[in-house]
């Protein structure tokens, strides 16, 4: 009995949290399927008079060339700033070199590093080396600003994997880049699943670095939706169904692969 | 095949210096067994050898090539760990072939010799398995497995059974003193054990603190231990010391304990002629104090009367750890005796078996 009443003090505050943490999804959700004619501040928290497409329709038809700019940004913002993070991990935590004990806290200072403070030098030096208003710079910038988390992540991956591994490998006759490609990067999928999810979501949400670097036929969704508000009055319903357009990438990563997150956090901070 | 040769090797980690002035030959095709407490340097010994340390200062030799700058693949060696270190996401075969496919042979004599290794150590039916996958003592056979096709001219392995179960423990030794006797190769050992030492070692090399202490086969280190640290490493259970003065003349010498006093033979007697009324550290063998009721053929104690203060029934033999008026000491008697707690017993030390030290330096005072 007294087992049951825990578990209803327990859930009970679980399940409200869960429901206010909800509240602004299904405001967007409920929004982007109802007309023009009922979006209004008294009928916010009703439900639409019918289901019907066209918000998203509307909202595709101004988003899908971002929505690409933003696919085309942030697979190989992921991708390099993961494969970069392992292969510094690597070097940090199994094949050290003298000096990787300074090397990795100044690495790690960049996640210090607010965006704001370096946007104008950014502009700057990425119109110096022409990249200035692409989506190249755009990825560049996302990449060394993934270094250090990525590196950090995969660093404390590494280091909770035995070194007689690596030794191993060594005396068998692989160099250092022959044993990541064989010993290390075969092993290191959990924590690449961490990174990967880490970086696409980063990237994706990514709004100051966009607005900055790319001219408008290269925004990514995010710059793209914030304009779709731009004209005299706002239409919520197509912009709710944009918004919900623009997250759903991120929302089905996690869905989908969200305990391997979980899983491969936990890979690292337990137990290689 | 090969010999090695450290040449007064040292190491350093930066200012704690964990081998001192190392010199050893291990002869081509010996099984060399390093053995000491846990700090003692013997596992840097071996990684110095394999290359995955570097030489502080010194010489090292594989056979008449100086290796201190070679990197480990080219030092012809293998090495065993003692976690075994397999890859966790190869095959048994894959695990085992991965260095020689590294040295680009060609895939029908990588074939060939993983079949000859995996035959060699009953591994032929799990060569398609991941190691988690496998038993312990199986994973421990393919480590084995993946020195072996290598053919390397030194084999080294560091503590690779301290991960087994007992039972397995012991089989396991006997398979690798076979192995040694069929590759026919040099062996370089490291444990903590000295009953694996004893019993695999062509010649074992007993270390402390960074120092050797000796170096000799398994029979002379037991009878003729160095020092004070050797005497009580090597054995078990370990040797009984005590703080002793000798006593009387030539003709009738004695060592008293304080707690006990007992003549010393006739053999011994030269040697401690200088000692007279002087401290010197005594030690004797639980195996040589006997029950004086069943004392074997051949041997005259010298009796001492004691209280049982504990005693481990092995079956075979009876753990008695005695007191005579505040001396303790262990000995290792017939099971008939069935001494209990309390009592006083009388049991009689083979003094013909006795080990003299001198205090001060803790060398050994021989015969």
């Amino acid at each position: 009995m007294s087992l049951r009443l825990n578990r209803l003090l327990l859930y009970l505050p679980l399940i409200v949290i869960t429901l206010f943490f909800l509240l602004p999804l299904y405001v967007v959700v409920v929004t982007s399927f109802k007309s023009f004619d009922e979006v209004s501040l008294q009928r916010m928290w009703q439900l639409p008079s019918g289901i019907n497409f066209d918000n998203f329709r509307l909202a595709w038809e101004q988003l899908a060339p971002h929505l690409w700019n933003s696919i085309k940004l942030v697979v190989p913002a992921a991708l390099l700033s993961s494969a970069l993070g392992s292969l510094n991990g690597f070097v940090l935590a199994k094949w050290k070199f003298p000096g990787a004990d300074i090397v990795f806290p100044a690495l790690l200072f960049g996640m210090f590093i607010p965006y704001q403070a370096v946007l104008i030098p950014l502009v700057q030096f990425m119109r110096t080396i022409d990249l200035y208003g692409g989506l190249p710079g755009l990825i560049l910038t996302h990449v060394i600003y993934g270094i250090p988390i990525t590196t950090l992540t995969f660093r404390n991956f590494y280091a909770a994997i035995p070194s007689e591994l690596i030794e191993a490998a060594r005396i068998d006759g692989a160099g250092m880049l022959q044993t990541y490609w064989n010993i290390l990067l075969p092993i290191s999928i959990p924590a690449f699943v961490v990174v990967l999810i880490w970086q696409f979501t980063a990237a994706w949400n990514d709004f100051l670095f966009a607005v900055v670097l790319t001219n408008p036929s290269n925004w990514p969704i995010t710059v793209a939706l914030n304009n779709m508000a731009g004209s005299q009055i706002i239409q919520w319903n197509v912009q709710m169904a944009g918004a919900f357009l623009a997250a759903l990438p991120t929302l089905l990563v996690y869905i989908f692969l969200g305990r391997y997150f979980l899983r491969g956090m936990l890979a690292g901070a337990l137990k290689g | 095949m090969a010999s090695v040769t450290y040449n007064n090797i040292y190491k350093s980690w930066g200012e704690v210096k964990v081998i001192k002035d190392l010199n050893l030959e291990i002869r081509d095709k010996e099984f060399l067994v390093l053995v000491g407490p846990s700090g003692s340097g013997k596992s840097t010994a071996l990684r110095l050898l394999a290359g995955l340390e570097e030489i502080t200062s010194g010489e090292l030799y594989i056979g008449d090539r100086l290796v201190n700058d070679v990197p480990p693949k080219d030092r012809d060696i293998a090495m065993v760990f003692q976690s075994y270190a397999l890859y966790p996401h190869m095959s048994v075969y894959d695990n085992m072939a991965f260095g020689l496919k590294l040295r680009k042979m060609p895939a029908a004599e990588i074939e060939e010799k993983v079949k000859e290794a995996a035959g060699m150590l009953g591994l032929e039916t799990l060569l398609d398995r991941k190691p988690k996958a496998l038993s312990g003592g199986q994973r421990q056979r393919v480590a084995l497995g993946r020195a072996i096709v290598r053919h390397p001219a030194v084999f080294l392995m560091d503590e690779p059974l301290s991960n087994l179960d007992a039972k397995l423990r012991v089989e396991t030794r006997s398979q690798i003193s076979k192995l040694h006797k069929r590759l026919d190769t040099t062996f370089v050992y490291v444990t903590h054990d000295q009953t694996e030492a004893l019993t695999m070692a062509d010649r074992i090399a007993v270390l402390k603190d960074g120092m050797l202490q000796q170096v000799d086969s398994p029979q002379v280190l037991y009878d003729s231990p160095k020092n004070v640290f050797v005497a009580g490493f090597i054995g078990s259970p370990a040797m009984n010391f005590f703080d002793a003065t000798v006593t009387g003349s030539p003709e009738e010498m004695y060592i008293d304990t304080g707690g006990f006093r007992v003549r010393v033979p006739q053999s011994y007697v030269n040697a401690l002629r200088g000692y007279g009324g002087k401290k010197v550290v005594f030690g004797i063998r639980p195996e040589d104090i006997h029950s004086a009721r069943f004392t074997p053929g051949g041997v005259t104690g010298e009796t001492v009367r004691g209280k049982v203060d504990m005693q481990e029934i092995m079956g075979n033999e009876i753990i008695l750890y005695m007191d005579t008026s505040g001396s303790s000491y262990t000995a290792r008697v017939d099971p008939r005796e069935r001494a209990q707690i309390g009592d006083e017993v009388e049991v009689a030390f083979n003094m013909e078996n006795m080990h003299v030290f001198d205090p001060e330096t803790e060398e050994a005072i021989y015969a």
